[in-house]
């Protein structure tokens, strides 16, 4: 048994070691280091807390079966689960973090004495507001990635849920949380602690149903800070400092993402938790579309030989790309034309995909090198002198009306200046709207042909012409 | 008079939210992802609370209510850790320069 000092510096060694897990992302080069240096951080972490109980009786051997168990499950997970899914996968694992922090809570609350935080019906006052506060932001972490991963699956439908009274229930149950965790802490009663769970599991679920399938980059950012919130909660309850700076961490990362995925929708943080988009702007979409001139459709010939003549390519890629699994064909196309000296380059919105960085892994899994894939604001001024934008899956982070019409929903959100390309190849499966709900007005361009099929088939179809 | 514990967990708290918001800014946005993927794994070292509830009053009995929620978030926190630092390793890999050695 190691003394609480010897072990409150361990902890704060893990806590240093996480820092640097995030620092090493901040270039490719350096990050599989800094990885590593969060999994030795971890490693000593668990180590530390063994050390510290030091009573090894026979329920360790249990302990170490259920970590072998959950490692066992979550690492045929890591190894089994398609890069596609990655959305879903982060928010199942939040809805985890969050369901643990909640269990912690309910184990002190139960036994505050192994913890150090008094008796049972005789909680230290700070701890038992720590706890409720771990206990009830992991709840609604919990249900919220719940429906997000439902959501994301497609179990559930990605459109908002909403109904008249919705915020203001929201809000009454969130104040009401305040007041019972306030009679909580005088009465020490074990039924309003239950309470207080239960009703932020509700709020977990009322939080996200209204927000709509274009905002789940949004809301997984915001789940990713929230379960940071929640360790943090239980970090103080414990008095342990890995987890107090973990908690900081990871509360501001999701913070952060959240904020540059707002950003790069031109939504302001509250429009988004208030939901409801592309359910209320249906009116707008409909009536002009009919003096619209029809669309240039071309095929895979067409499209080879507009590539082939071009001296340097963008590839566009959006979700569909990822839903049609296209970014290996993707990739073939694109050895095909550097092979003949032409120039291509990958124009990544921030919010492409269902998450932040979604598109960037799925092309690092094709073995693109990331050296060729650019950020909105640094390749943007290079599409007025490219011959050909080759849009495949994206919409809505092409849409021109954006930076036009100030009635548009999506007004002033910034977008990739597709347009401004000698020509523009378009890969959708139909015309209809993206998630936003509105039409494109780049499908009706006189410099926009239009390749009608699957993202996959028809780069596929692409490479073959390119022989 | 003495300073109550809880302000320095309180100023290593505030600390740390400004250690992570420059952090955080600092991380290229092409890796946005394993940022997310990392960060689970980290949160997860909640599983130092499962741990602590799990082997309390071992003098009584291995399975009661409290350590039982206990021995519950260790496995929630397990396939967390495993999972989080896994799949991240993996994406990490994908990222690792192919260029040179294809020609």
């Amino acid at each position: 048994m190691i003394s609480a000092n010897v072990s409150a510096f361990f902890y704060l060694i893990s806590g240093m070691l996480f820092i640097l897990a995030l620092r090493g992302l901040s270039s490719p080069d350096t990050s599989r280091q800094g990885n590593l240096l969060g999994m030795i951080g971890m490693t000593i972490a668990i180590i530390i807390t063994f050390l510290s109980i030091g009573n090894f009786s026979a329920a360790i051997i249990y302990v170490l079966i259920f970590l072998l168990i959950g490692g066992g499950i979550g690492a045929f997970i890591a190894f089994k689960i398609p890069m596609t899914a990655m959305p879903e996968l982060v928010a199942g694992f939040h809805s985890l973090v969050g369901l643990a922090a909640v269990f912690v809570a309910i184990a002190a609350f139960l036994n505050p004495g192994s913890f150090n935080l008094g008796a049972v019906g005789n909680i230290k006052l700070a701890s038992l507001v720590e706890m409720s506060i771990g206990a009830s932001v992991g709840a609604i972490t919990f249900s919220g990635s719940i429906i997000a991963f439902l959501k994301l699956r497609g179990i559930m439908s990605g459109a908002p849920i909403t109904f008249s009274g919705q915020h203001l229930l929201n809000l009454l149950l969130g104040v009401s949380i305040f007041i019972f965790v306030f009679y909580l802490c005088k009465t020490q009663s074990s039924n309003i602690f239950w309470t207080v769970i239960l009703i932020s599991f509700l709020v977990g679920v009322l939080l996200i149903i209204p927000i709509g399938g274009a905002d789940m980059p949004v809301v997984i950012s915001m789940l990713n800070s929230y379960s940071g919130w929640a360790a943090a909660g239980i970090g103080f309850t414990l008095e342990n400092t890995a987890l107090i700076i973990t908690g900081a961490l990871v509360g501001s990362s999701g913070a952060i993402l959240s904020y540059i995925m707002c950003k790069a929708m031109n939504r302001s943080f509250f429009s988004v938790i208030l939901g409801g988009f592309g359910a209320d702007n249906t009116l707008t979409k409909s009536d002009d579309k009919k003096d619209r001139k029809p669309v240039k459709n071309g095929n895979a010939e067409d499209a080879a030989f507009l590539m082939k003549n071009a001296s340097s390519v963008i590839i566009v890629p959006g979700y569909g790309m990822a839903v049609a699994q296209a970014q290996h064909a993707l990739r073939e196309m694109v050895d095909k034309l550097k092979k003949i000296d032409i120039k291509v380059s990958y124009a990544i919105h921030p919010v492409a995909g269902r998450m932040p960085g979604h598109m960037n892994v799925l092309l690092a899994e094709a073995n693109v090198p990331y050296d060729e894939v650019f950020e909105l604001e640094d390749i943007n001024n290079d599409f007025a002198n490219a011959d050909v934008a080759f849009v495949i899956g994206a919409n809505d982070v092409t849409n021109p009306v954006a930076k036009t019409d100030p009635k548009s929903p999506i007004f002033g959100m910034p977008v990739l200046d597709v347009e401004k390309c000698k020509s523009v190849l378009f890969v959708k499966r139909s015309l209809s709207p993206g998630y936003a709900g509105i039409d494109n007005e780049l499908f009706y361009k006189d410099n926009t042909l239009m390749l009608f099929a699957d993202a996959k088939k028809m780069t596929e179809d692409i490479v073959k012409n390119l022989e | 008079m003495e300073i109550d514990p809880f302000i320095f967990r309180l100023s290593i708290f505030i600390l740390s939210i400004f250690v992570g918001y420059y952090v955080v800014w600092s991380v290229t946005p092409s890796l946005h992802t394993p940022l997310m993927s990392v960060t689970n794994a980290i949160s997860s070292v909640i599983i130092v609370g499962a741990i602590i509830a799990a082997l309390a009053d071992t003098s009584k009995t291995i399975f009661n209510t409290s350590s039982l929620f206990g021995f519950l978030a260790i496995i929630l926190a397990a396939v967390n850790i495993f999972g989080g630092f896994l799949v991240t390793q993996r994406m990490l890999q994908m990222y690792k320069k192919k260029k040179k050695d294809r020609k």
